[in-house]
């Protein structure tokens, strides 16, 4: 719907005016009634999508001219209202991968995705979180009689990075959207299994959406109740406790009592030791920065296999590039960001995962954080 | 030299970009640093880091409208606790916001009542078009308080305004209230802090803090 501006410059005009908005019966902004049109006075119409091409040739005809006062009417109103969370967003056929969903949909959605893709898809119990929920994650695994290579990918390990669980469940809809159709993706698949943990920190990101919104770590707690959560990304077996963290609860970068205290950190750790020798690539999102970061963070000193993990990141990075022009640095945590220790992915590559690799998804800090729902497309189309 | 990707170098260029967005921003003009071409790092004894920085903005409103720009942010030694002294030169002409400024002032001083808003940008990114000046007006005013802030071991960025009231003022001034969060990048932290703008289109941004 648009809203038009008028400026009618003859009785001719105004008569014309008058005959269109009666016949079609237009929404008058301005002036309220027909009749009290006049020339040389504003007029403001909005126009029914379906009628606006009818409407502009009848006023280009009349050579009236009119200038666009609101493009999109629809825009206007969901910006000023806050759009209702409805419970018929379940279904994947339905299910908006352009809007953030709180953890109860995306529950569901897990669910769905098994249900409506059940000779590829399998939802695994992994774990369960400080505040008992319990913790999934989506197997899609070409049934195959050759052994083959893992992938796994996590999301949500940072509660207020929002972006970061959109993009694990635009990436699972794509690959079972195309996987029959996309060659790629279908020799991908012949010779890989993806494993996707939508939601690491479950207990956190349900804390950002109900309190607060730039809420970081888990939610276990301490001090007999005075203070709260681990940073997960602190708290694995990897130099633990040694450099860029905090020994105070209070503070977002607290690594934990010890390494693998909190029982989020212990299910994925557990399960990636087990499979480790099957695991050719572990991949963790986050937010924000737009980095694709490579061992170490606690040290400067370069993974063994440094050359071919930057040539692949670097890789990655151009093609990234290549769809909106969204540029992405590449190298390691301790060059380019600061030195942490206890991170998952430093983590991952000491017990021998090969590839290893954190992305920190968009924007530059523009917004942070709070990453409007319409860059949830681009960012995810660019990091596929 | 410095590698323009290495943290020392990026968060000098934060801090650049900050200073030189409150300068030369206004609520029709944000400034956002898009890249680091060249860094270097100078050492001067008793005095303190000096980095020299080849920086590429980017217009927040026009994000194809990039300017280059050089810098120099001195950090002085830790035990003075004065802001880093920055010097920049933008490389031509920015866009002219002089309409769009002046159409926003004349919109709130035509307000009834005095302007409050809160959690802009909303927790799903989203910033009303009519707040998007308010907002860009606190993302201006921020470079100050980043600027007084900075050290070496910091790199902040405007996460969310919390809240904003527009204060009554008797002169041609616009004056707001804000309650902003920053993001403080190395620690994580969020950190909440008052600031009081006052406005004009002819006579740019000026901070208080409470």
């Amino acid at each position: 719907d648009q809203v038009l501006h008028i400026v009618p410059e003859t009785f001719q005009q105004v008569q014309h005016l008058q005959h269109l908005c009666r016949t079609l019966l237009l929404d008058l902004w301005k002036p309220l009634l027909p009749q009290d049109i006049r020339a040389g006075e504003d007029l403001h119409i909005r126009v029914p999508a379906p009628l606006v091409k009818e409407v502009k040739d009848s006023l280009n005809q009349h050579m009236i001219s009119y200038k666009v006062l609101i493009p999109d009417v629809q825009e206007l109103v969901d910006q000023s209202m806050p759009r209702e969370r409805s419970n018929h967003r379940q279904v994947p056929e339905g299910y908006d991968y352009t809007e953030y969903h709180p953890m109860e949909e995306i529950y569901q959605w897990m669910i769905q995705i098994q249900n409506s893709n059940s000779e590829l898809v399998t939802q695994h119990y992994l774990g369960k979180t400080f505040e008992n929920r319990e913790m999934y994650y989506l197997q899609i695994s070409q049934p195959s009689d050759k052994a083959k290579k893992i992938i796994w990918m996590d999301c949500g390990i940072h509660a207020r990075e929002w972006i970061s669980p959109a993009f694990c469940q635009w990436f699972v809809k794509e690959i079972l959207q195309n996987y029959k159709s996309d060659p790629k993706i279908s020799r991908f698949l012949q010779n890989l299994d993806l494993y996707v943990l939508p939601v690491l920190n479950i207990d956190g990101y349900m804390y950002s959406w109900k309190e607060e919104r730039l809420w970081r770590k888990n939610r276990s707690s301490y001090g007999n109740g005075t203070c709260y959560g681990t940073d997960l990304n602190r708290n694995f077996n990897s130099s633990w406790g040694t450099v860029g963290v905090s020994y105070n609860c209070s503070s977002e970068i607290f690594c934990g009592p010890g390494p693998e205290s909190e029982p989020e950190t212990r299910a994925v750790a557990q399960f990636i030791e087990q499979k480790k020798s099957d695991i050719l690539c572990y991949l963790t999102i986050h937010s924000y920065g737009q980095y694709i970061l490579t061992p170490y963070g606690s040290t400067t000193e370069p993974p063994s296999n440094n050359e071919e993990l930057m040539l692949v990141a670097k890789q990655a990075a151009s093609a990234l590039m290549g769809k909106y022009g969204t540029d992405y640095q590449v190298g390691p945590t301790s060059l380019i960001l600061y030195n942490n220790s206890g991170s998952s992915r430093d983590w991952a590559h000491m017990i021998g995962i090969p590839f290893s690799y954190t992305f920190e998804l968009r924007d530059k800090g523009t917004y942070g954080f709070l990453l409007p729902s319409n860059q949830i497309q681009p960012t995810c189309e660019e990091t596929m | 030299e410095l590698s323009p990707s290495h943290f020392s170098a990026s968060r000098a260029a934060a801090l650049a970009a900050a200073y030189l967005c409150y300068r030369r921003g206004s609520p029709s003009r944000g400034l956002a640093l898009r890249g680091v071409r060249r860094a270097r790092r100078e050492d001067i004894a008793d005095v303190g880091h000096k980095y020299h920085l080849e920086l590429l903005l980017e217009d927040v409103l026009a994000k194809d409208t990039t300017v280059n720009c050089t810098a120099e942010v001195l950090y002085p030694l830790g035990n003075q606790k004065s802001a880093p002294d920055v010097q920049f030169t933008l490389e031509g002409e920015l866009r002219d916001t002089a309409e769009a400024d002046n159409a926003f002032y004349n919109r709130i001083k035509s307000l009834d009542q005095e302007l409050v808003a809160e959690n802009i940008p909303d927790s799903q990114g989203n910033v009303p078009p009519a707040l998007k000046p308010v907002h860009l007006l606190a993302w201006v005013a921020s470079g100050y308080l980043i600027w007084q802030n900075s050290t070496e071991n910091t790199k902040f960025q405007l996460a969310q305004v919390k809240r904003v009231k527009q204060v009554k003022r008797s002169d041609e001034y616009l004056e707001f209230d804000y309650l902003v969060l920053f993001h403080e990048m190395v620690s994580q932290e969020i950190i909440p802090w008052q600031m009081r703008v006052l406005w004009h289109p002819q006579h740019g941004v000026q901070v208080t803090e409470d």
